[in-house]
């Protein structure tokens, strides 16, 4: 099985982060991962996305032009990669942001606040990792626990804070009833 | 009892220079082997030849030599000096190679303080090529490039490379010499003695600019070559130290 | 054996290290600047030295100074980088001097893009800089294989003197994969006698030099290199074979393209068409002997070369097979990658001919 993930928002919301924990789970599950940003000015414009493809056979382009799972941050990666999800794909995207109708319906879609969400609990900045929670509940990618684990891994003690903001942030997209 | 006063230096090469006659290579290149005997430093000494008619130094010198593309010396001994810091690097070097196809290896070498050696010979003009016009020309200076005499408003103006990299904190010691006469191939001795020193010492960038003579590109015989150092090229050139941050010690 | 996540540009970097390289100069360009990034953190911790210099030309003369020395060194850049250093590639090659340079290639010609691209498959293979030479080039299409042929391009530039090119691309520097760097081990360069060290007064003088004014002489030099060329012909050239043993359709391909293509392999068995991949993994040396066998054994009856470019390797692939077989090219230029997809319409379009003129 082949799960070619696309995410993408604004530069800040740390897309990178949230998805290189997406190749490390895999990594760490023994799968096949490829991961690759967006670069260059594109990535200096103030928009950012990133490839991931997770795979149990050898991966060919790293680069995803057709996601299967789009997580949109934003209003502009919104309108730019919905209309590339693959027919019967997913949309996961943060409704604080973008607030219009997706316009597919051959995809299944999901909103969550998370922007909302993360500012009402004291964790703003954590909506990356909210969208993670949120895109291990629908689809069991990878196991939650262990997910969270690889969350804190190699955060250094200075930053313990940021632990323990991760994996509330995790649970909250985990939890979430939409 | 016969005594021996006057032999070739030991890190000269026992061959015969390429260079024509009356021209101030085989002078510098003796003042350079002269330096290194008398520091004992052959042994670990690396020398860079640049492209131009000092080319062929790498046979003319008894220490370990590399030849560089034009111009480049200056990084190539960047290269040597970074992998074996203890050695003692020296380049060799035209007005051509250092001054106009190199220039931005010289200026960011200088600038980074790099602890090498530059000789550099300033004879304002191209001489391996056949006498083009040289990034030293002098204005008004007939070449084969500047057939009408140099013309600043249409060739721009000479380079004077000493000056320009004294403004530079990486570079330690840069003097202006001459080797037109006995007296002024004396001091330039001492200044190329003094470069050396300033590397062994770890003091930065050390470069001594030679005002030398082609009398086969000039047009002139060997005699009203070094008058013409003398006459035109001195106004121009000042000679003299343009920095020196050793603290003295090098001297 | 511990997989760790790493990019291209980050994973030769610490191979290199591992390699026994402690001198890297470099100068800032996408699609490569990591390296030049990783190098600065990573090698004051190991006793080496990062040097940014202030131009192309400058970085590959300092590591032809280093490389001189006797160090084992490298530089990176991304192609309008590499064109800058191919004149010290030349003196490089006419100094008999070994080296390690990183071509993360994107989108050309002039500024081009900044987007994966392989049209510098000639500058590599044909032209490294003025003169007759060559560079060995090894084109690695995974994380892992840069990591792994890092350690065998310093090995086979020490042994035949020769600089060695890393032919990648913008998306090899730019992904992550996982590698398991463990299995480099502690490597150390070879000894080299002939570098200008400082002769100690125990030895004669060495000079490295590309200069030979008599004609006959450098023809002697240029000969005697060509041999050694003729040895790693022999003995260094790579490649890899996928799904050919049956291959009617045997396609071409290299790098980051190479993946794609197997991607469409498999996409083409599953329609029950016998497509199968020739990978060479050195560009030059290249595999001309062992494709020509590949395809003959298999019984090929098309050739499908495919590249970022407009068609530059695929010259090599006619010769190879000394043009006995109706060779296609699909290329994608500009920093565009070809979809398995579109690789698997060529397929089809090959089979059908050949299922024409069966009937």
């Amino acid at each position: 099985m082949t799960v070619e993930i696309l995410m993408a928002g604004f530069g800040g919301q740390g897309i990178l982060f949230a998805t290189k924990q997406i190749a490390k789970s895999a990594m760490v599950a023994g799968r096949q991962v490829t991961w690759i940003p967006s670069y260059g000015p594109e990535a200096r414009g103030g928009t950012s996305n990133c490839s991931v493809i997770v795979s149990d056979e050898p991966i060919g382009s790293p680069i995803v032009t057709k996601p299967d799972i789009l997580l949109a941050l934003n209003l502009q990666s919104f309108d730019k990669f919905v209309p590339r999800i693959k027919p019967g794909g997913m949309l996961i995207y943060d409704s604080s942001l973008v607030r219009k109708p997706v316009g597919r319906d051959d995809i299944e879609a999901h909103a969550i606040p998370a922007t909302q969400l993360a500012s009402d609990h004291g964790i703003a900045g954590a909506a990356n990792v909210i969208m993670l929670g949120r895109l291990i509940a629908i689809t069991g990618l990878f196991d939650p626990e262990e997910f969270k684990s690889h969350l804190v891994e190699g955060i250094p003690d200075s930053r313990a804070q940021m632990r323990e903001n991760n994996i509330k942030a995790f649970e909250i997209g985990y939890g979430y009833k939409e | 009892m016969a005594e021996l006063v006057f032999g070739r230096p030991k890190s000269l090469s026992d061959v015969t220079l390429s260079y024509c006659p009356g021209c101030t290579h085989g002078i510098v290149h003796r003042l350079v082997a002269e330096a290194i005997d008398e520091l004992g430093i052959e042994g670990k000494t690396i020398g860079i030849a640049p492209v131009g008619c000092s080319v062929f130094a790498y046979n003319f010198f008894e220490c370990d030599m590399i030849q560089a593309p034009h111009g480049r010396a200056p990084a190539v001994a960047t290269g040597v000096k970074r992998a074996l810091p203890d050695r003692v690097v020296f380049t060799y070097q035209g007005d051509g190679d250092l001054a106009a196809i190199g220039t931005a290896e010289t200026v960011h070498a200088a600038a980074r303080g790099e602890n090498i050696t530059i000789i550099f010979i300033n004879n304002a003009i191209y001489g391996m090529t056949g006498g083009q016009m040289a990034p030293t020309s002098l204005p008004g200076q007939v070449t084969t490039t500047s057939p009408y005499g140099r013309n600043p408003k249409i060739q721009g103006n000479p380079i004077r490379v000493c000056e320009m990299l004294a403004t530079l904190d990486g570079v330690a010691y840069a003097e202006r010499v001459a080797v037109d006469c006995p007296k002024n191939v004396l001091r330039a001795k001492k200044a190329i003695l003094k470069a050396f020193k300033t590397q062994i010492e770890g003091k930065g960038l050390a470069i001594v600019e030679v005002l030398s003579s082609c009398p086969t590109q000039w047009g002139k015989s060997p005699a009203e070559a070094l008058e013409w150092i003398r006459t035109a090229m001195m106004p121009y050139y000042p000679l003299g130290v343009y920095v020196d941050r050793t603290g003295g010690d090098a001297e | 054996m511990a997989k760790v996540l790493m990019k291209g540009n980050e994973a030769i970097a610490e191979a290199a290290i591992a390699c026994g390289c402690r001198l890297y100069f470099g100068y800032p360009i996408t699609p490569q600047t990591e390296v030049a990034e990783y190098m600065a953190k990573r090698m004051p911790k190991v006793g080496g030295l990062c040097l940014q210099a202030e131009s192309e030309i400058a970085a590959i003369n300092m590591v032809l100074g280093a490389a001189a020395a006797g160090a084992r060194v490298m530089t990176s850049s991304s192609s309008p980088g590499i064109a800058l250093k191919s004149e010290g590639i030349s003196y490089i090659a006419g100094s008999d001097l070994p080296c390690l340079i990183l071509n993360v290639q994107r989108g050309g010609p002039g500024l081009g893009g900044i987007q994966p691209a392989q049209s510098d498959y000639n500058l590599a293979v044909k032209s490294a800089g003025h003169g007759d030479a060559h560079m060995v080039v090894y084109a690695p299409s995974s994380i892992q294989e840069i990591v792994d042929l890092t350690a065998v391009a310093f090995d086979v530039g020490d042994k035949y003197r020769v600089p060695v090119m890393m032919l990648a691309d913008g998306a090899l520097g730019q992904m992550m994969e996982p590698v398991d760097l463990e299995s480099l081990g502690e490597r150390k360069p070879p000894e080299k006698p002939w570098a200008t060290t400082g002769h100690g007064g125990l030895r004669k003088k060495n000079i490295i030099n590309s200069l030979y004014i008599e004609p006959e002489e450098l023809e002697e030099k240029v000969r005697a290199r060509f041999e050694r060329y003729a040895q790693i012909a022999e003995h260094e050239a790579r490649w890899e074979e996928y799904k050919l043993g049956d291959a009617e359709i045997c396609l071409v391909a290299y790098g980051i393209t190479a993946r794609i293509c197997k991607t469409a392999v498999e996409m083409a068995r599953r329609r029950g068409i016998k497509a199968g991949l020739f990978r060479p993994i050195t560009l030059w040396p290249y595999p001309s002997r062992q494709l020509d066998e590949a395809c003959r054994r298999a019984g090929v009856k098309r050739v499908l070369v495919a590249e970022l470019n407009m068609g530059q390797m695929v010259d090599d692939v006619r010769l190879a097979i000394n043009c006995r077989l109706p060779v296609a090219f699909h290329g994608r230029t500009g920093g565009v990658l070809p979809s398995p997809e579109e690789l698997l319409g060529e397929i089809a379009r090959l089979d059908a001919e050949i299922k024409e003129e069966k009937d």
